[in-house]
Protein backbone atom coordinates (compact mmCIF):
# COMPACT_ATOMS: atom_id res chain seq x y z
CA UNK A 1 0.00 0.00 0.00
CA UNK A 2 2.51 2.33 0.78
CA UNK A 3 4.32 1.54 -2.47
CA UNK A 4 1.57 2.04 -4.30
CA UNK A 5 1.52 5.53 -2.82
CA UNK A 6 5.09 6.44 -3.13
CA UNK A 7 4.50 5.87 -6.63
CA UNK A 8 1.44 7.88 -7.58
CA UNK A 9 3.58 10.94 -5.46
CA UNK A 10 6.21 10.40 -7.93
CA UNK A 11 4.71 10.39 -10.91
CA UNK A 12 2.68 13.59 -9.55
CA UNK A 13 5.73 15.22 -8.98
CA UNK A 14 7.30 14.43 -12.48
CA UNK A 15 4.19 15.38 -13.97
CA UNK A 16 4.50 18.96 -12.08
CA UNK A 17 7.67 19.59 -13.10
CA UNK A 18 7.32 18.68 -16.50
CA UNK A 19 3.83 21.01 -16.72
CA UNK A 20 6.28 23.79 -14.63
CA UNK A 21 8.98 23.67 -17.38
CA UNK A 22 6.91 23.43 -20.45
CA UNK A 23 3.36 24.98 -19.52
CA UNK A 24 4.96 28.73 -20.36
CA UNK A 25 5.68 27.51 -24.16
CA UNK A 26 2.62 25.57 -24.61
CA UNK A 27 0.78 29.37 -23.57
CA UNK A 28 2.89 31.70 -25.31
CA UNK A 29 2.19 29.22 -28.40
CA UNK A 30 -1.42 29.54 -27.83
CA UNK A 31 -1.07 33.35 -27.14
CA UNK A 32 0.50 33.58 -30.48
CA UNK A 33 -2.21 32.43 -32.74
CA UNK A 34 -4.90 34.20 -31.36
CA UNK A 35 -5.88 37.09 -33.12
CA UNK A 36 -5.55 40.46 -31.60
CA UNK A 37 -8.96 40.98 -31.56
CA UNK A 38 -9.02 38.08 -28.77
CA UNK A 39 -5.79 39.71 -26.91
CA UNK A 40 -7.39 42.43 -26.38
CA UNK A 41 -9.69 40.87 -24.06
CA UNK A 42 -8.79 39.36 -20.41
CA UNK A 43 -8.36 35.64 -20.53
CA UNK A 44 -11.37 33.76 -19.91
CA UNK A 45 -10.19 30.20 -20.88
CA UNK A 46 -6.98 27.98 -21.26
CA UNK A 47 -7.94 26.92 -24.68
CA UNK A 48 -8.10 29.44 -27.46
CA UNK A 49 -11.60 29.88 -29.30
CA UNK A 50 -10.08 29.99 -32.93
CA UNK A 51 -6.22 29.97 -34.14
CA UNK A 52 -4.66 31.85 -36.42
CA UNK A 53 -1.24 32.72 -38.02
CA UNK A 54 -1.89 36.80 -38.25
CA UNK A 55 1.00 37.50 -36.13
CA UNK A 56 3.30 35.50 -37.49
CA UNK A 57 2.57 37.22 -40.28
CA UNK A 58 2.67 40.88 -38.92
CA UNK A 59 5.83 39.48 -37.18
CA UNK A 60 8.24 39.00 -40.53
CA UNK A 61 5.81 41.71 -42.99
CA UNK A 62 5.49 44.85 -40.44
CA UNK A 63 8.47 44.50 -37.62
CA UNK A 64 11.21 42.20 -40.30
CA UNK A 65 11.83 39.95 -37.79
CA UNK A 66 14.08 38.24 -39.66
CA UNK A 67 16.54 40.73 -39.73
CA UNK A 68 17.43 40.49 -36.00
CA UNK A 69 17.21 36.84 -36.50
CA UNK A 70 20.21 37.41 -38.94
CA UNK A 71 22.07 40.20 -36.66
CA UNK A 72 21.81 37.42 -33.86
CA UNK A 73 22.62 34.67 -35.61
CA UNK A 74 25.97 36.21 -37.38
CA UNK A 75 27.08 38.40 -33.93
CA UNK A 76 26.57 35.02 -32.20
CA UNK A 77 28.65 32.93 -34.69
CA UNK A 78 31.30 35.27 -35.02
CA UNK A 79 31.93 35.82 -31.50
CA UNK A 80 31.51 31.78 -30.75
CA UNK A 81 34.18 30.76 -33.47
CA UNK A 82 37.15 33.43 -32.35
CA UNK A 83 36.40 32.06 -28.99
CA UNK A 84 36.62 28.34 -30.00
CA UNK A 85 39.50 29.29 -32.06
CA UNK A 86 41.39 31.18 -29.62
CA UNK A 87 40.08 28.81 -26.13
CA UNK A 88 41.03 25.38 -28.48
CA UNK A 89 44.42 26.80 -28.89
CA UNK A 90 44.78 27.73 -24.77
CA UNK A 91 43.00 24.77 -23.88
CA UNK A 92 45.39 22.35 -25.81
CA UNK A 93 48.52 24.18 -23.80
CA UNK A 94 46.55 23.87 -20.75
CA UNK A 95 45.96 20.33 -21.00
CA UNK A 96 48.81 19.04 -23.08
CA UNK A 97 51.59 20.95 -22.97
CA UNK A 98 54.42 21.03 -20.15
CA UNK A 99 53.30 25.15 -19.13
CA UNK A 100 54.11 26.87 -15.66
CA UNK A 101 51.07 28.21 -14.12
CA UNK A 102 48.60 26.11 -15.32
CA UNK A 103 46.12 26.44 -12.06
CA UNK A 104 46.85 29.90 -12.51
CA UNK A 105 45.64 30.35 -15.67
CA UNK A 106 42.16 28.40 -15.52
CA UNK A 107 41.60 29.94 -11.96
CA UNK A 108 41.99 33.27 -13.55
CA UNK A 109 39.82 32.25 -16.94
CA UNK A 110 37.07 30.83 -13.86
CA UNK A 111 37.26 34.22 -12.43
CA UNK A 112 37.02 36.39 -15.43
CA UNK A 113 34.17 34.36 -16.13
CA UNK A 114 32.12 35.70 -13.54
CA UNK A 115 32.97 39.68 -14.39
CA UNK A 116 30.67 41.49 -14.26
CA UNK A 117 29.11 43.01 -17.45
CA UNK A 118 27.79 45.94 -16.06
CA UNK A 119 30.96 46.83 -14.81
CA UNK A 120 32.31 46.75 -18.52
CA UNK A 121 29.78 48.44 -20.47
CA UNK A 122 30.59 52.77 -18.88
CA UNK A 123 34.33 52.37 -20.38
CA UNK A 124 33.35 50.12 -23.45
CA UNK A 125 30.73 52.32 -24.81
CA UNK A 126 32.82 56.04 -23.46
CA UNK A 127 35.64 53.75 -26.40
CA UNK A 128 33.53 52.61 -28.89
CA UNK A 129 32.39 56.42 -29.06
CA UNK A 130 35.72 57.38 -29.62
CA UNK A 131 36.70 54.64 -32.66
CA UNK A 132 32.95 54.69 -33.77
CA UNK A 133 32.17 51.64 -33.22
CA UNK A 134 28.62 52.32 -31.42
CA UNK A 135 25.91 50.49 -33.98
CA UNK A 136 28.30 48.46 -35.23
CA UNK A 137 28.50 44.44 -35.19
CA UNK A 138 32.15 44.52 -33.62
CA UNK A 139 30.75 46.44 -30.74
CA UNK A 140 29.15 43.45 -29.82
CA UNK A 141 31.13 40.46 -30.91
CA UNK A 142 34.31 41.24 -29.00
CA UNK A 143 32.73 42.14 -26.13
CA UNK A 144 30.83 38.78 -25.85
CA UNK A 145 34.03 37.03 -25.82
CA UNK A 146 33.85 37.63 -22.36
CA UNK A 147 30.63 35.87 -22.12
CA UNK A 148 31.85 32.94 -24.02
CA UNK A 149 35.79 32.42 -24.58
CA UNK A 150 36.52 31.41 -20.40
CA UNK A 151 33.38 28.98 -20.77
CA UNK A 152 34.96 27.71 -23.68
CA UNK A 153 38.50 27.96 -23.11
CA UNK A 154 37.26 25.83 -19.32
CA UNK A 155 35.28 23.32 -20.77
CA UNK A 156 37.83 22.23 -23.41
CA UNK A 157 40.45 21.82 -21.29
CA UNK A 158 38.37 19.71 -19.41
CA UNK A 159 37.49 17.60 -22.84
CA UNK A 160 41.23 17.56 -23.84
CA UNK A 161 42.96 15.82 -20.85
CA UNK A 162 40.26 13.41 -21.55
CA UNK A 163 41.40 12.51 -24.49
CA UNK A 164 44.67 10.08 -24.78
CA UNK A 165 47.93 11.48 -25.79
CA UNK A 166 49.77 8.70 -27.08
CA UNK A 167 49.10 8.86 -30.72
CA UNK A 168 50.07 12.61 -30.85
CA UNK A 169 53.35 11.69 -28.77
CA UNK A 170 53.77 9.10 -31.79
CA UNK A 171 53.46 11.39 -34.48
CA UNK A 172 55.59 14.53 -32.80
CA UNK A 173 58.25 11.65 -32.19
CA UNK A 174 57.95 11.26 -36.10
CA UNK A 175 59.33 14.75 -36.28
CA UNK A 176 55.68 15.98 -37.57
CA UNK A 177 55.44 19.80 -36.64
CA UNK A 178 53.07 20.81 -33.49
CA UNK A 179 50.33 22.11 -35.48
CA UNK A 180 50.43 19.32 -38.29
CA UNK A 181 50.13 16.93 -34.88
CA UNK A 182 47.11 18.96 -33.70
CA UNK A 183 45.33 18.56 -37.20
CA UNK A 184 45.94 14.96 -38.37
CA UNK A 185 46.11 12.97 -34.77
CA UNK A 186 43.98 15.37 -32.40
CA UNK A 187 41.40 17.89 -33.67
CA UNK A 188 39.16 14.67 -35.08
CA UNK A 189 39.48 13.49 -31.94
CA UNK A 190 38.61 16.98 -30.43
CA UNK A 191 35.61 17.41 -32.62
CA UNK A 192 32.91 16.41 -30.22
CA UNK A 193 34.41 18.55 -27.39
CA UNK A 194 35.16 21.57 -29.52
CA UNK A 195 31.33 21.82 -31.13
CA UNK A 196 29.71 21.01 -27.51
CA UNK A 197 32.02 23.98 -26.23
CA UNK A 198 30.72 25.90 -29.77
CA UNK A 199 26.99 25.35 -28.94
CA UNK A 200 27.38 27.08 -25.15
CA UNK A 201 29.02 29.42 -26.03
CA UNK A 202 26.95 30.52 -28.91
CA UNK A 203 23.70 29.82 -26.48
CA UNK A 204 25.34 32.54 -23.98
CA UNK A 205 26.37 35.02 -26.63
CA UNK A 206 22.76 34.63 -27.98
CA UNK A 207 21.34 35.07 -24.13
CA UNK A 208 22.82 39.07 -24.22
CA UNK A 209 20.67 42.00 -23.59
CA UNK A 210 22.83 44.16 -21.58
CA UNK A 211 25.28 44.86 -24.01
CA UNK A 212 23.03 45.08 -27.37
CA UNK A 213 20.98 47.59 -25.31
CA UNK A 214 24.11 49.53 -24.28
CA UNK A 215 26.24 49.76 -27.90
CA UNK A 216 22.92 49.48 -30.70
CA UNK A 217 21.15 52.52 -31.32
CA UNK A 218 18.82 51.35 -34.58
CA UNK A 219 16.29 49.28 -35.52
CA UNK A 220 18.46 47.53 -38.34
CA UNK A 221 21.18 46.19 -35.95
CA UNK A 222 18.70 45.12 -33.15
CA UNK A 223 19.26 41.37 -31.90
CA UNK A 224 16.73 39.36 -31.21
CA UNK A 225 16.22 39.90 -27.38
CA UNK A 226 16.66 43.40 -28.06
CA UNK A 227 13.76 43.61 -30.67
CA UNK A 228 11.77 41.77 -28.80
CA UNK A 229 11.59 43.96 -25.77
CA UNK A 230 11.51 46.84 -28.25
CA UNK A 231 7.91 45.74 -29.62
CA UNK A 232 6.22 47.29 -26.83
CA UNK A 233 8.32 51.01 -26.97
CA UNK A 234 6.11 52.21 -29.57
CA UNK A 235 2.84 53.64 -29.07
CA UNK A 236 1.26 50.66 -28.93
CA UNK A 237 2.16 47.57 -27.35
CA UNK A 238 2.32 44.46 -30.03
CA UNK A 239 1.20 41.22 -27.52
CA UNK A 240 0.40 39.43 -30.46
CA UNK A 241 3.88 39.79 -32.59
CA UNK A 242 6.08 39.75 -29.09
CA UNK A 243 4.01 36.23 -28.42
CA UNK A 244 5.13 35.18 -32.61
CA UNK A 245 8.58 36.76 -31.46
CA UNK A 246 9.23 34.90 -28.43
CA UNK A 247 8.12 31.60 -29.98
CA UNK A 248 10.08 32.04 -33.16
CA UNK A 249 13.19 33.17 -30.71
CA UNK A 250 12.70 29.80 -28.77
CA UNK A 251 12.02 26.97 -31.30
CA UNK A 252 14.98 26.44 -32.37
CA UNK A 253 16.88 27.07 -28.86
CA UNK A 254 14.56 23.65 -27.81
CA UNK A 255 15.03 22.23 -30.93
CA UNK A 256 19.28 22.18 -30.28
CA UNK A 257 18.41 21.32 -26.49
CA UNK A 258 16.36 18.57 -27.56
CA UNK A 259 18.78 17.10 -30.28
CA UNK A 260 22.30 17.76 -28.20
CA UNK A 261 20.67 17.56 -24.34
CA UNK A 262 23.62 15.25 -23.43
CA UNK A 263 26.55 17.18 -24.82
CA UNK A 264 24.72 20.18 -23.40
CA UNK A 265 24.82 18.69 -20.33
CA UNK A 266 28.16 16.90 -20.67
CA UNK A 267 29.78 20.66 -21.11
CA UNK A 268 27.94 21.99 -17.88
CA UNK A 269 29.39 19.97 -16.10
CA UNK A 270 32.84 19.49 -17.17
CA UNK A 271 33.87 22.73 -15.87
CA UNK A 272 30.70 23.89 -12.99
CA UNK A 273 30.49 27.03 -15.67
CA UNK A 274 28.24 29.79 -15.95
CA UNK A 275 24.84 29.90 -17.32
CA UNK B 1 73.26 -11.36 -28.31
CA UNK B 2 75.98 -9.38 -26.86
CA UNK B 3 75.58 -7.05 -30.00
CA UNK B 4 73.96 -4.07 -29.31
CA UNK B 5 71.81 -2.74 -32.04
CA UNK B 6 73.48 0.61 -33.78
CA UNK B 7 70.29 2.48 -33.08
CA UNK B 8 68.33 1.65 -29.93
CA UNK B 9 64.56 3.03 -30.82
CA UNK B 10 63.11 3.08 -27.56
CA UNK B 11 66.79 5.94 -26.59
CA UNK B 12 66.05 7.57 -29.93
CA UNK B 13 62.13 8.26 -28.67
CA UNK B 14 63.63 9.46 -25.59
CA UNK B 15 66.01 11.58 -26.20
CA UNK B 16 64.82 14.51 -28.43
CA UNK B 17 61.49 14.47 -25.58
CA UNK B 18 63.71 16.67 -23.82
CA UNK B 19 64.24 19.12 -26.35
CA UNK B 20 61.01 18.58 -27.47
CA UNK B 21 59.07 19.80 -24.25
CA UNK B 22 61.24 22.66 -24.12
CA UNK B 23 60.20 23.83 -27.80
CA UNK B 24 56.67 22.55 -26.62
CA UNK B 25 56.46 24.42 -23.45
CA UNK B 26 57.32 27.98 -25.64
CA UNK B 27 54.98 26.80 -27.91
CA UNK B 28 52.42 26.46 -25.11
CA UNK B 29 52.92 30.03 -23.93
CA UNK B 30 52.09 31.02 -27.28
CA UNK B 31 49.22 28.96 -27.56
CA UNK B 32 47.86 30.45 -24.13
CA UNK B 33 48.68 33.76 -25.05
CA UNK B 34 45.92 35.18 -27.18
CA UNK B 35 43.07 34.08 -24.87
CA UNK B 36 45.04 35.72 -21.74
CA UNK B 37 45.39 38.74 -23.87
CA UNK B 38 42.12 38.95 -25.25
CA UNK B 39 40.44 38.38 -21.16
CA UNK B 40 42.60 40.27 -19.68
CA UNK B 41 42.19 43.22 -22.12
CA UNK B 42 38.23 42.81 -21.92
CA UNK B 43 38.51 43.25 -17.89
CA UNK B 44 41.71 44.57 -16.70
CA UNK B 45 41.01 47.88 -19.38
CA UNK B 46 37.35 48.29 -18.49
CA UNK B 47 38.29 48.14 -14.47
CA UNK B 48 41.33 50.42 -14.79
CA UNK B 49 38.89 52.78 -16.90
CA UNK B 50 36.44 53.17 -13.86
CA UNK B 51 39.08 53.17 -11.66
CA UNK B 52 40.02 56.49 -13.42
CA UNK B 53 37.07 57.60 -14.32
CA UNK B 54 35.46 57.18 -10.94
CA UNK B 55 38.23 60.10 -9.71
CA UNK B 56 36.72 62.51 -12.23
CA UNK B 57 33.76 64.76 -12.92
CA UNK B 58 32.41 63.02 -16.23
CA UNK B 59 29.02 63.97 -17.16
CA UNK B 60 27.99 63.42 -20.75
CA UNK B 61 25.77 66.47 -20.52
CA UNK B 62 28.72 68.92 -19.45
CA UNK B 63 31.30 68.24 -21.64
CA UNK B 64 33.29 71.31 -20.35
CA UNK B 65 33.13 70.22 -17.06
CA UNK B 66 35.17 67.83 -16.97
CA UNK B 67 37.38 67.67 -14.18
CA UNK B 68 39.28 65.71 -11.50
CA UNK B 69 37.09 65.19 -8.13
CA UNK B 70 39.25 62.53 -5.63
CA UNK B 71 37.17 60.43 -3.75
CA UNK B 72 33.62 62.50 -4.44
CA UNK B 73 31.75 60.12 -6.32
CA UNK B 74 32.56 57.18 -3.64
CA UNK B 75 31.68 59.58 -0.66
CA UNK B 76 28.89 60.64 -2.66
CA UNK B 77 27.68 56.90 -3.24
CA UNK B 78 28.26 56.34 0.36
CA UNK B 79 25.20 58.61 1.17
CA UNK B 80 23.31 57.97 -1.57
CA UNK B 81 20.31 56.34 -0.18
CA UNK B 82 18.90 55.16 -3.49
CA UNK B 83 22.09 53.31 -4.14
CA UNK B 84 21.52 51.43 -0.23
CA UNK B 85 17.69 51.03 -0.79
CA UNK B 86 19.06 49.19 -4.15
CA UNK B 87 21.84 47.45 -2.63
CA UNK B 88 18.98 45.96 0.40
CA UNK B 89 16.28 45.01 -2.66
CA UNK B 90 19.52 43.51 -4.81
CA UNK B 91 20.04 40.85 -0.92
CA UNK B 92 16.60 40.57 -0.28
CA UNK B 93 16.21 39.01 -4.39
CA UNK B 94 19.43 37.29 -3.71
CA UNK B 95 18.62 35.55 -0.58
CA UNK B 96 14.87 34.45 -1.93
CA UNK B 97 15.25 33.53 -5.41
CA UNK B 98 18.68 31.46 -4.50
CA UNK B 99 17.18 30.02 -1.49
CA UNK B 100 14.06 28.66 -3.68
CA UNK B 101 16.39 27.90 -6.51
CA UNK B 102 18.62 25.96 -4.27
CA UNK B 103 15.36 23.61 -2.85
CA UNK B 104 13.80 23.04 -5.88
CA UNK B 105 16.84 22.13 -7.75
CA UNK B 106 17.84 19.08 -4.79
CA UNK B 107 14.55 18.28 -5.44
CA UNK B 108 14.88 18.18 -9.39
CA UNK B 109 17.95 16.61 -9.08
CA UNK B 110 17.07 14.02 -6.99
CA UNK B 111 14.14 13.17 -9.00
CA UNK B 112 16.09 13.11 -12.12
CA UNK B 113 19.01 10.62 -10.46
CA UNK B 114 16.22 7.96 -10.17
CA UNK B 115 15.62 5.76 -13.05
CA UNK B 116 12.44 6.05 -14.63
CA UNK B 117 10.57 5.73 -17.81
CA UNK B 118 10.57 10.19 -18.49
CA UNK B 119 13.51 10.52 -17.13
CA UNK B 120 15.12 12.05 -20.52
CA UNK B 121 12.06 13.52 -20.87
CA UNK B 122 12.23 15.20 -17.93
CA UNK B 123 16.13 16.07 -18.37
CA UNK B 124 15.18 17.69 -21.57
CA UNK B 125 12.11 19.64 -20.21
CA UNK B 126 14.54 21.20 -17.69
CA UNK B 127 17.21 22.11 -19.71
CA UNK B 128 14.99 24.01 -21.92
CA UNK B 129 14.30 27.04 -19.54
CA UNK B 130 18.24 27.23 -19.06
CA UNK B 131 18.71 27.76 -22.85
CA UNK B 132 15.98 30.27 -22.88
CA UNK B 133 17.33 33.98 -22.95
CA UNK B 134 16.88 35.48 -19.54
CA UNK B 135 15.27 38.33 -21.33
CA UNK B 136 12.91 36.24 -23.54
CA UNK B 137 11.88 34.22 -19.70
CA UNK B 138 11.12 38.14 -18.38
CA UNK B 139 8.89 38.64 -21.50
CA UNK B 140 7.33 34.92 -21.02
CA UNK B 141 6.59 35.76 -17.01
CA UNK B 142 5.61 39.40 -17.50
CA UNK B 143 2.81 38.32 -20.45
CA UNK B 144 1.28 35.79 -18.18
CA UNK B 145 0.83 37.81 -15.31
CA UNK B 146 -1.08 40.61 -17.57
CA UNK B 147 -4.83 39.85 -17.43
CA UNK B 148 -4.80 39.83 -21.22
CA UNK B 149 -2.56 37.63 -22.04
CA UNK B 150 -1.78 35.54 -19.04
CA UNK B 151 -2.97 32.78 -17.36
CA UNK B 152 -2.35 34.40 -14.29
CA UNK B 153 -5.10 36.65 -13.30
CA UNK B 154 -7.40 33.89 -15.03
CA UNK B 155 -6.24 30.55 -12.79
CA UNK B 156 -6.50 32.72 -9.36
CA UNK B 157 -9.71 33.96 -10.31
CA UNK B 158 -11.23 30.11 -11.15
CA UNK B 159 -9.64 28.90 -7.87
CA UNK B 160 -11.39 32.39 -6.35
CA UNK B 161 -8.33 33.68 -4.58
CA UNK B 162 -8.03 36.89 -3.96
CA UNK B 163 -5.25 38.89 -6.04
CA UNK B 164 -7.37 38.41 -9.75
CA UNK B 165 -6.95 40.83 -11.41
CA UNK B 166 -4.57 42.73 -8.98
CA UNK B 167 -2.28 45.11 -11.39
CA UNK B 168 1.03 42.97 -10.26
CA UNK B 169 3.43 45.63 -12.18
CA UNK B 170 1.90 48.29 -10.36
CA UNK B 171 2.78 47.53 -6.64
CA UNK B 172 6.27 47.84 -4.97
CA UNK B 173 5.42 44.73 -3.33
CA UNK B 174 3.71 42.24 -5.86
CA UNK B 175 6.09 43.35 -8.87
CA UNK B 176 8.78 41.23 -7.57
CA UNK B 177 6.74 37.83 -7.39
CA UNK B 178 6.92 37.95 -11.39
CA UNK B 179 10.20 38.66 -11.30
CA UNK B 180 11.24 36.10 -8.36
CA UNK B 181 9.23 33.52 -10.47
CA UNK B 182 10.88 34.32 -13.78
CA UNK B 183 14.35 33.97 -12.34
CA UNK B 184 13.56 30.39 -10.70
CA UNK B 185 12.22 29.12 -14.09
CA UNK B 186 15.26 29.79 -16.10
CA UNK B 187 18.04 29.29 -13.36
CA UNK B 188 17.09 26.06 -11.09
CA UNK B 189 17.87 23.86 -14.29
CA UNK B 190 21.11 24.51 -13.95
CA UNK B 191 21.44 24.24 -9.68
CA UNK B 192 19.85 21.03 -10.39
CA UNK B 193 22.49 19.86 -12.84
CA UNK B 194 25.42 20.85 -10.67
CA UNK B 195 23.28 18.93 -7.38
CA UNK B 196 22.90 15.91 -9.83
CA UNK B 197 26.42 15.91 -10.91
CA UNK B 198 26.57 15.70 -7.21
CA UNK B 199 24.52 13.18 -6.49
CA UNK B 200 25.70 10.75 -9.02
CA UNK B 201 29.49 11.07 -6.92
CA UNK B 202 27.77 9.29 -3.97
CA UNK B 203 28.66 5.29 -3.57
CA UNK B 204 25.55 3.38 -3.97
CA UNK B 205 27.00 1.53 -1.12
CA UNK B 206 26.39 4.22 1.29
CA UNK B 207 22.94 3.87 1.03
CA UNK B 208 22.61 0.25 1.37
CA UNK B 209 24.41 0.32 4.52
CA UNK B 210 22.41 3.23 5.63
CA UNK B 211 19.51 0.78 4.79
CA UNK B 212 20.96 -2.11 6.70
CA UNK B 213 21.25 0.26 9.63
CA UNK B 214 17.44 1.15 9.69
CA UNK B 215 17.29 4.29 8.16
CA UNK B 216 14.24 5.47 6.16
CA UNK B 217 15.12 7.34 2.95
CA UNK B 218 14.32 10.82 4.58
CA UNK B 219 17.42 10.04 7.21
CA UNK B 220 19.10 8.50 4.46
CA UNK B 221 18.88 12.32 2.83
CA UNK B 222 19.69 14.15 5.95
CA UNK B 223 22.50 12.02 6.97
CA UNK B 224 24.15 10.63 3.78
CA UNK B 225 23.03 12.76 1.10
CA UNK B 226 23.33 16.33 2.49
CA UNK B 227 26.63 15.67 4.36
CA UNK B 228 28.66 14.09 1.43
CA UNK B 229 27.19 16.96 -1.32
CA UNK B 230 28.11 19.83 1.17
CA UNK B 231 31.04 21.03 -0.61
CA UNK B 232 28.85 20.49 -4.30
CA UNK B 233 26.13 22.77 -2.75
CA UNK B 234 28.31 25.74 -1.17
CA UNK B 235 29.86 25.76 -4.78
CA UNK B 236 26.49 25.46 -6.22
CA UNK B 237 25.61 28.29 -3.75
CA UNK B 238 28.39 30.88 -4.39
CA UNK B 239 27.51 30.37 -8.20
CA UNK B 240 23.92 31.19 -8.40
CA UNK B 241 24.31 34.19 -5.22
CA UNK B 242 27.03 36.21 -7.40
CA UNK B 243 24.73 35.79 -10.53
CA UNK B 244 22.03 36.91 -8.69
CA UNK B 245 23.63 39.62 -7.65
CA UNK B 246 24.44 40.70 -10.99
CA UNK B 247 20.49 40.42 -11.95
CA UNK B 248 19.66 42.54 -14.56
CA UNK B 249 17.87 41.54 -17.94
CA UNK B 250 14.82 40.03 -15.69
CA UNK B 251 14.39 43.60 -14.02
CA UNK B 252 15.36 46.05 -17.04
CA UNK B 253 12.47 43.66 -19.76
CA UNK B 254 9.64 43.07 -17.04
CA UNK B 255 9.60 46.14 -14.84
CA UNK B 256 12.60 48.88 -15.70
CA UNK B 257 13.18 49.21 -11.96
CA UNK B 258 9.61 50.32 -11.44
CA UNK B 259 6.90 51.03 -10.29
CA UNK B 260 8.89 54.00 -9.27
CA UNK B 261 12.62 52.90 -8.04
CA UNK B 262 10.65 49.57 -6.23
CA UNK B 263 12.22 46.41 -8.39
CA UNK B 264 15.56 48.78 -9.43
CA UNK B 265 18.34 46.47 -7.76
CA UNK B 266 22.37 47.58 -8.12
CA UNK B 267 23.13 46.49 -11.71
CA UNK B 268 20.16 48.36 -13.07
CA UNK B 269 20.98 50.91 -10.74
CA UNK B 270 24.57 51.12 -12.54
CA UNK B 271 23.39 51.06 -16.13
CA UNK B 272 20.93 53.84 -15.38
CA UNK B 273 23.71 56.30 -14.23
CA UNK B 274 25.78 55.23 -17.33
CA UNK B 275 22.76 55.44 -20.22
CA UNK B 276 20.10 57.81 -19.05
CA UNK B 277 21.51 59.88 -16.11
CA UNK B 278 25.08 59.64 -18.90
CA UNK B 279 26.97 60.62 -15.30
CA UNK B 280 29.98 58.09 -16.42
CA UNK B 281 32.17 59.29 -13.12
CA UNK B 282 29.57 58.51 -10.43
CA UNK B 283 28.42 55.05 -12.61
CA UNK B 284 32.45 54.12 -12.67
CA UNK B 285 32.48 54.41 -8.64
CA UNK B 286 29.38 52.16 -8.84
CA UNK B 287 31.13 49.91 -11.38
CA UNK B 288 34.38 49.90 -9.45
CA UNK B 289 32.37 48.40 -6.00
CA UNK B 290 30.65 46.20 -8.17
CA UNK B 291 33.18 44.51 -9.37
CA UNK B 292 35.39 44.56 -6.55
CA UNK B 293 32.15 42.56 -4.56
CA UNK B 294 31.96 40.04 -7.49
CA UNK B 295 35.63 39.31 -8.24
CA UNK B 296 36.11 38.80 -4.25
CA UNK B 297 33.33 36.72 -4.12
CA UNK B 298 34.55 34.93 -7.66
CA UNK B 299 37.50 34.04 -6.07
CA UNK B 300 36.24 32.30 -2.94
CA UNK B 301 33.97 30.54 -5.36
CA UNK B 302 37.00 29.65 -7.41
CA UNK B 303 38.70 28.37 -4.53
CA UNK B 304 35.99 25.78 -3.31
CA UNK B 305 36.64 24.49 -6.79
CA UNK B 306 40.01 23.80 -6.44
CA UNK B 307 39.70 22.64 -3.08
CA UNK B 308 36.85 19.82 -4.82
CA UNK B 309 39.71 19.15 -7.17
CA UNK B 310 37.80 20.82 -9.72
CA UNK B 311 40.94 21.89 -11.82
CA UNK B 312 41.92 19.11 -13.67
CA UNK B 313 44.36 17.76 -11.22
Amino acid sequence: MKNLWTKIGFVALVTAILVYSLLPFLWILRSSLESNKELAQATNSFLPSALTLTQYHGLFANQDFLRPLLNSLFIAGCATLIAVVLGAFAAYALARLPVKGRALVLGGVLLISFFPQVGMIGPLFLVFKKIQWINTYQSLIFPYLILCLPIVTWILTAFFSQIPAEIEEAAMVDGASILRTIWDCFVPLAMPGIFTAGILGFLLSWNDILFAISFIQTPNMYTVPMALVNFRNAFYIQYGQIDAGVVVASVPIALIVVLLQRRIESGLTAGAVKG
Amino acid sequence: MGVRPEVRIPGRAFRPRSGLSARRSYVGYGFIAPAVIVLAALTLFPLGYNVWLSVQQRILTLPFENHAVGLANYVALAQDTQFWHDLLRTLMFTGISVFVELVLGMVLALVMSKEFRARAMVRVSILIPWAIPTAVSAMLWAMFFDPRTGFVDFFLGRVGLPGSHLVWFNSAFFAWIPIILSDMWKNTPFMALLLMAGLQSIPKELYESARIDGAGSWQAFWRVTIPLMQPVILVALIFRTLSALLVFDTVFVMTGGGPGTATTVVAYYNWYQFFTALNYGYGAAISVVITAVAMLMAFLYVRATVRQGGLFR
